[in-house]
C-alpha cells in the first residue's frame, strides 16, 4: 500500500511486514508456521549467466542436432537403477500435505514425460503408486506408515535426513489437515497437530546411517537404489559422509526449497542456499572421486531450464522441482485470485498449505475442496511443464555446443556478481577473478 | 512361542547374511520351504533375518548387531544372546524375543506383533511405536516410548528419565520406578480392563510371574495435542 506523503519515511528495519509479524506475535503467541520456500532475495541461478558458443565453441544446430536428456540413477551398488528420460523429477510430498488427486496429479505428469515423482512423510497411497511409472519412496524420521510391502513396491528410497526449508527441524502437519485417511496413515489421533521427530528413531550419526542403508539393501535383496536426502547446510561433509554410508544417490536441498507447513523463522533463517551448496556437494564428490558414480540430485528453487541447465553445469545429475510443480498444477494462479484474497490471501502470495484451505484442492485434506482438482488435467499440466524445461535446457545446452546436458560444464558459466562467483566457484563476468581461488597458475578464458 | 528342534542350519561364519536374508525372504507369499531356521554364529552380524515376510520360526544362536528383525512380519524370531540397537524396528506382525539385553530404540516406529525383551532394552525403547507390543522383563532406558502413538510397553522393571516424552495414545505399564516422566506423560488409573490386558501380555510374553496388580499405567495428558500459547514452554 503506498502512501501519497512523500515526508514519511519507513523504516528498513521495522517496515510494514515487520510491525505486522511482531503484532500478530503478540496477539497470538506462537511463532508464524507456513508453507511455500524462502521469499527473501538469495544469491541463486539467475546470478549466472551460460556462455553460448560463437568461434572459440560451435554450438549444435537447435531442433537438428541430438542433445540427449536421460539420466541413470543408482548405477553404485542397485541392481536396478532408475532410468529416467528427463533429468526433472519431482521430490517428496506428502499425501497429508497434498491431497490425493493432487498426488495423481504428480505422478500422472511425472509419468507422461518419463521422470519420478517421490511419496513425502504420511506414506505411499495407492494413487500414487498407481499413477507413477517410476516412485521415490521416502523413509523420515516420523516412519509414518512407512512399511516392508511399500518398500518392496518402491523404485528407490530415499532416506530423509533432512530438507532444505528446515535442516535439522521436523515435518509438521496441522490438525486441520489430519483427516480420516490421514490419521488412520500415521497411526495418530484426527485433528492434533502432528510433530514429527527431527531425527530418525534408530539411528543417528554417519556409521548408524550406514549400517541403516546396509538394512534397506537386505529388505529390498538389493534392488533398489538408496537416496540419501540433506537440507543444504554443512554440504560438503554431509555428503561426502553419505557417500561413505553408501548412498547411491544424494539429494541436495537447498534452503529455498518448498514446505508445507514449517515456522517462518526456519524457513528464512536457516541453511545455505542451492547455488553454493551444488559447488560444495560436487566438490564432496570429485574429491572422493565419485562425481558421477554417486548421482547428485539438487532441488530448492528450480523454475526454468536455464536453473536445470546451470545447476546441471554445476555438476548436478538431475534436478527435483516441488514448489513449481505445484504452481504448474495450478497453485497460485491469478484466475483464482478472489478465492485467495477470501483466505486473506492473493494470487501470486498464497503460502498457507498448512491451513488445508486450499481454494483450488492441491494443499488440503478438505473432501469438497479436493474434488475441486482434477488430476488428470493437473497431470497433463505438470508434464506440459516438464516438457518446457527440458526443451528450455536442451536449447542452452545445444548453444554450449553439447550432445548431452550433462556436457555442459562450470567452463560454460559466468557469475553476474562477486557473490555469485565465489559462491559457484565460476569467474565474474568479463573477468578470470572467481574469490577465493588461486589465479597464479589458472589460464585465461 | 517355542521352536521346534529340527531346523535348516545357516552358519553365518561361512555363509554370507546375504544368502540367509534372500533365502527367509524367498519364503514370502507362501513358497514352500522350511519352516524352522537356525542361525549359528551370528557374531553381531547386523540385519539378521529382517523383513522376512513369512510363518517360520529363526532361532539365533548368539548376539546380533542393529535391527535384528526389522520390519519382521508373521516370522517369530528369537535371539538366544543380546541384540544392538533398532531390534525389530517398524515390526508389522509376528514375535520377536531376546534372551538377554537389547540396545537402544528396541521396537522403534513398530506396527504390529509382540517384542519381549528377557532382560534389560536401553535407551529409547518404543520409540515412535505404532501399534506393537513391547515386554520387558527388566527395566528400559530414557525416552522410551518418546512419541510413542498406539500399542502398549510393558516394563517390569525401571524406567530412565522422560518416560513417555511427547506420547500419543499408547499404554505404558510400568511395574518399577521412573526416573522421570517426559512431556505430556501422567500416570493414569490402572483400571480393571488394563490389569486384564496386562495380564494377556504377560502371559504372551512369558513372563507369568510377575502380578498385572504391580504395575502403574501412564499415558498421554493430551495437552499437547494441538499448539497452544499456554503450552510453549512443553515444546
Amino acid at each position: 500500500m503506498a502512501t501519497d506523503n512523500w515526508r514519511l519515511r519507513e523504516s528498513y528495519l521495522f517496515n510494514r511486514q515487520v510491525i505486522a509479524e511482531i503484532q500478530r506475535a503478540a496477539r497470538e503467541g506462537l511463532y508464524d508456521i507456513r508453507g511455500f520456500g524462502a521469499k527473501r532475495r538469495l544469491p541463486h541461478f539467475d546470478d549466472l549467466l551460460l556462455l553460448g558458443a560463437s568461434i572459440s565453441r560451435y554450438p549444435l544446430e537447435g531442433y537438428r542436432e541430438r542433445c540427449d536428456t536421460d539420466v541413470v540413477l543408482g548405477t553404485r551398488f542397485a541392481k536396478r537403477p532408475i532410468e529416467l528420460k528427463i533429468p526433472i523429477t519431482i521430490a517428496g510430498m506428502s499425501f497429508g500435505a497434498l491431497s490425493a488427486p493432487a498426488k495423481e496429479a504428480l505422478g500422472r505428469g511425472a509419468t507422461e514425460v518419463g521422470t519420478s515423482t517421490t511419496t513425502g512423510d504420511g506414506g505411499m497411497t495407492s494413487e500414487e503408486r498407481e499413477h507413477s511409472k517410476t516412485l521415490v519412496y521416502q523413509v523420515l524420521p516420523s516412519r509414518y506408515g512407512l512399511n516392508p510391502d511399500d518398500l518392496r513396491r518402491a523404485d528407490a528410497i530415499e532416506v530423509v535426513v533432512g530438507q532444505g526449508a528446515k535442516p535439522g527441524g521436523g515435518g509438521m502437519l496441522l490438525g486441520y489437515k489430519i483427516s480420516d485417511r490421514v490419521a488412520a496413515m500415521r497411526d495418530l489421533p484426527k485433528g492434533i497437530d502432528q510433530r514429527s521427530a527431527s531425527r530418525h528413531p534408530d539411528w543417528t550419526g554417519p556409521d548408524d546411517l550406514e549400517i541403516k542403508i546396509g538394512e534397506l539393501r537386505e529388505i529390498t535383496d538389493w534392488e533398489k537404489p538408496i537416496y540419501v536426502k540433506v537440507g543444504a547446510t554443512r554440504t560438503y561433509y554431509d555428503v561426502q559422509l553419505a557417500v561413505k554410508a553408501g548412498a547411491d544417490v544424494i539429494v541436495v536441498d537447498g534452503m529455498q526449497g518448498g514446505t508445507a507447513a514449517t515456522q517462518e523463522v526456519f524457513i528464512e533463517h536457516v541453511g545455505i542456499p542451492t547455488l553454493p551448496a551444488v559447488r560444495l556437494a560436487v566438490d564432496a564428490l570429485q574429491e572422493l572421486g565419485m562425481h558421477r558414480q554417486v548421482q547428485l540430485i539438487v532441488s530448492g528453487g528450480i523454475r526454468t531450464g536455464a536453473d536445470v541447465a546451470k545447476a546441471l553445469a554445476l555438476g548436478a545429475d538431475a534436478v527435483s522441482i516441488g514448489v513449481a510443480a505445484l504452481i504448474a498444477l495450478g497453485d497460485n494462479s491469478p484466475e483464482h485470485d478472489a478465492a485467495y484474497r477470501e483466505l486473506g490471501s492473493a494470487a501470486g502470495f498464497y503460502d498457507d498449505y498448512q491451513a488445508g484451505l486450499d481454494p483450488l484442492g492441491i494443499s488440503t485434506q478438505d473432501a469438497q475442496l479436493a474434488s475441486r482438482f482434477d488430476p488428470l488435467v493437473g497431470g497433463r499440466r505438470l508434464a506440459n511443464y516438464l516438457r518446457v524445461l527440458t526443451l528450455e535446457t536442451q536449447t542452452l545446452a545445444r548453444a554450449c555446443g553439447k550432445s548431452h546436458v550433462h556436457n555442459l560444464e562450470p567452463e560454460d558459466l559466468v557469475a553476474l556478481t562477486v557473490e555469485a562467483a565465489a559462491m559457484a566457484r565460476v569467474p565474474l563476468a568479463g573477468t578470470e577473478w572467481i574469490p577465493g581461488v588461486d589465479h597464479s597458475s589458472s589460464s585465461p578464458r | 512361542m517355542a521352536i521346534a528342534s529340527a531346523a535348516e542350519t545357516v552358519d553365518l561364519a561361512t555363509a554370507p547374511l546375504r544368502e540367509l536374508n534372500q533365502r527367509l525372504h524367498d519364503l514370502a507369499g507362501g513358497t514352500p520351504g522350511p519352516t524352522h531356521w537356525r542361525v549359528l554364529n551370528p557374531n553381531g552380524a547386523h540385519a539378521v533375518a529382517c523383513a522376512v515376510d513369512a510363518d517360520v520360526e529363526v532361532e539365533i544362536e548368539g548376539h546380533v548387531g542393529y535391527y535384528c528383525a526389522g520390519m519382521n512380519k508373521r516370522a517369530t524370531v528369537r535371539v538366544h544372546g543380546n541384540a544392538g540397537p533398532g531390534l525389530a524396528e517398524n515390526m508389522m506382525s509376528g514375535a520377536v524375543l531376546v534372551d538377554g539385553n537389547a540396545s537402544q530404540s528396541a521396537g522403534a516406529s513398530a506396527h504390529g506383533g509382540i517384542l519381549v525383551v528377557y532382560g534389560d532394552a536401553s535407551a529409547r525403547c518404543g520409540i515412535s511405536m505404532k501399534g506393537v507390543d513391547i515386554v520387558v522383563r527388566g527395566s528400559v532406558g530414557h525416552l522410551s516410548g518418546f512419541m510413542a502413538q498406539t500399542g502398549r510397553l510393558v516394563v517390569c522393571g525401571d524406567a530412565g528419565e522422560a518416560l513417555g516424552d511427547s506420547i500419543y495414545e499408547a499404554r505404558i505399564y510400568l511395574r518399577g520406578e521412573p526416573a522421570g516422566l517426559g512431556a505430556d506423560c501422567i500416570e493414569k488409573e490402572l483400571r480393571a480392563e488394563h490389569r486384564a490386558e496386562l495380564a494377556e501380555l504377560l502371559e504372551r510374553a512369558g513372563v507369568g510371574d510377575v502380578d498385572p496388580g504391580e504395575f502403574r499405567r501412564f499415558g498421554s495428558a493430551r495437552q499437547l495435542y494441538n499448539f497452544k500459547v499456554d503450552n510453549v514452554g512443553a515444546y
